[in-house]
């Protein structure tokens, strides 16, 4: 008689795991608390891969600035006084100083409060006090500049920098996404803009997990069920159209999912709740797109609602308003968020305050259903304590289907494939004891 | 006694009146809470990198509520599918330095500082901001106009949501 097979120790399985003919998906849930995963993350994702800086609608003039804090470094954005985008490492090359203490503004050189060394806004060593006191050739090889990031590349107005100069092209990079980013960049003729104001909280629970969230056409009904209600209740705020649509992995770990929604979209989805003077409005903006892109395209840009995702921390969703959203972990339980409003710069008054007003009924931590995101995930970051006796999550749905919907999980799978790819994690550390019955 | 007028309210009135709403959000009794608003009235907490000023119109908040979505507001949060406060959060607003800042024929302008509490599943959230209220006078009684919030922090740190009013 032969003995039963002898399960795989947890620590010799992937941490992604999956088996196509029986139709199953799982993800080791130890890569959302232990330590050694954050490390491995940072080491292969964070340090290696494309990473959201900011927007072109930042740095308008020349001498615009903004500093941001992008996987832990503090990174100077600007736009010099010849009008070029640059990255530098936001720390003195003298003793290390933060250089630039403000978030944002103009500025044709920032000056070091420590010793008083000062940089233009292109980054090169302008002064400092008690020069005579070093060689004439002091910094002819650059070594007293910031140090500039090593990659910086733009795609249609969102620019991306990378801490590895051996990278791939950022056109490469963005694979299948750059249609997608097209969609939403295409809805201005003039530019996209950043609405003043930035949402930033932070959430008790794993960054992978706010990934998943943002790209999930499975958790609205019940998660979202009080706004669902809202739309209901607001006379007219619906428009006669079903949730229907398909998701897609986009390549190199982006994925999108692209559906209808009976809201109310800027560009250009009417509902009765915005009167004669939106619908005037609206189908001005709709006619301007069929010229520009014909209708086929035209009623895809302003109909459907796409929320995307770019490896490994940047959402651009494009539904009721536009939201730009980057997040980065802080603890394998805690991640600071990053959320923005998108426009087409060109759009009336009337669109912009319509739009705001539609982002805050759903979107950010005062929204009528962000704020149940955060109590989830959350809620599955308390899950995670009982890992070692229940070490799976389940991202399986739709894998036996040829064509996925919208709520399906698979361009959550495309996320997690590449993670994988990228930290080659295993289930469980090495020196965890096994508990799945391995003793047999 | 004399009926209460924009004229002739003291400061001690006006602070009487934001300890009452305190204690009605701290004891969530939001059906009345939405009492103590004028019918156009405004709810605003703007986001802590703008204007104390700035309108929602053109500038990204955290919350804009006009009335009805003020109403909406309240009407959720007593739902149990409304999961962030679910079970209900305890709070405490604590309101201090209340003062009449400006007075007008139409409104009063009252600046005051707010600290409010949030505990949930073992977790005592802390949001610190301060208060300007226009308020109204109608039939003798105090009425807020617009209630905004100005929060005196670096984002929501480590709050991650406003899911109670604050």
């Amino acid at each position: 008689m032969n003995a039963p097979a002898k399960p795989i120790p947890l620590s010799e399985l992937p941490v992604v795991w999956s088996d196509k003919e029986k139709h199953r998906f799982k993800v080791a849930r130890r890569s959302f608390v232990d330590p050694e995963i954050l490390k491995t993350e940072y080491d292969t994702i964070f340090n290696k891969c494309w990473l959201y800086v900011g927007h072109e609608s930042e740095l308008v003039k020349n001498g615009d600035f903004v500093t941001r804090i992008i996987a832990k470094r503090s990174v100077l954005f600007t736009k010099d006084t010849t009008g070029k985008i640059n990255a530098f490492f936001n720390a003195c090359p003298h003793r290390g100083a933060q250089v630039c203490r403000e978030r944002k503004g103009n500025a044709k050189s920032f000056q070091c409060f420590y010793h008083g060394w000062v940089f233009g806004s292109d980054g090169k060593l302008k002064s400092q006090p008690g020069s005579e006191c070093y060689p004439d050739d002091f910094n002819a090889d650059g070594q007293a500049n910031l140090v500039s990031v090593p990659r910086i590349d733009s795609y249609r107005g969102f620019w991306f920098i990378c801490f590895d100069p051996e990278v791939q092209s950022l056109p490469d990079y963005l694979a299948g996404a750059k249609e997608w980013i097209d969609i939403v960049a295409d809805q201005s003729e003039t530019m996209m803009t950043l609405v003043g104001g930035t949402q930033e909280y932070q959430i008790r629970a794993n960054w992978k997990l706010l990934t998943e969230n943002s790209i999930d056409g499975y958790h609205a009904i019940n998660t979202h069920a009080t706004y669902v209600d809202y739309l209901k209740n607001s006379q007219g705020s619906m428009s006669p159209v079903p949730f229907e649509g398909t998701g897609y992995d986009l390549g190199n770990g982006h994925a999108v999912i692209e559906y209808r929604a009976p809201w109310g979209r800027p560009v250009a989805q009417w509902i009765p709740l915005w009167g004669e003077e939106g619908k005037v409005e609206l189908e001005k903006v709709h006619a301007r797109l069929v010229e520009r892109f014909g209708k086929e395209r035209a009623d895809r840009i302003a109909f459907s609602n796409r929320n995307m995702f770019i490896f490994p921390n940047l959402v651009i969703n494009d539904i009721m308003a536009i939201t730009v959203r980057t997040y980065y972990p802080t603890a394998p339980d805690a991640m600071q968020v990053f959320g923005w409003a998108l426009a087409p710069n060109e759009e009336s008054t009337w669109a912009r305050k319509y739009r705001l007003s539609n982002f805050l009924e759903f979107l950010g931590p005062g929204g009528f259903a962000t704020p149940d995101d955060v109590e989830a995930l959350e809620q599955c970051q308390r899950g995670f304590e009982s890992m070692l006796e229940a070490p799976w999550s389940d991202i399986s749905k739709g894998m036996k289907k040829e064509k996925v919907n919208y709520d399906d999980e698979l361009q959550m799978r495309a996320f997690w494939t590449r993670w994988q790819e990228c930290t080659k994690a295993r289930a469980a550390a090495p020196s965890v004891v096994p508990n799945q019955g391995d003793q047999a | 006694m004399s009926q209460l007028t924009l004229a002739n309210v003291t400061r001690e009135q006006v602070e009487d009146f934001m300890f009452l709403e305190a204690e009605i959000l701290d004891e969530w009794r939001l059906k009345e809470w939405l009492t103590l608003f004028t019918q156009d009235a405004t709810y605003n907490v703007p986001a802590t990198d703008v204007p104390a000023n700035a309108s929602p119109d053109g500038t990204l908040f955290y919350v804009a509520d006009d009335r009805f979505r003020l109403e909406q507001r309240v009407e959720r949060l007593l739902k149990r599918t409304a999961h962030a406060e679910f079970p209900r959060s305890k709070t405490r607003h604590l309101v201090s330095n209340v003062r009449i800042r400006g007075r007008s024929d139409s409104e009063l302008d009252v600046g005051a500082a707010v600290l409010t509490y949030r505990t949930k599943m073992g977790l005592t959230e802390t949001y610190i901001g301060s208060y300007r209220y226009r308020l109204v006078v109608e039939e003798g009684r105090l009425l807020i106009r617009e209630k905004r919030c100005i929060l005196d922090m670096d984002g929501l740190k480590p709050n991650g949501r406003i899911s109670i009013i604050l």
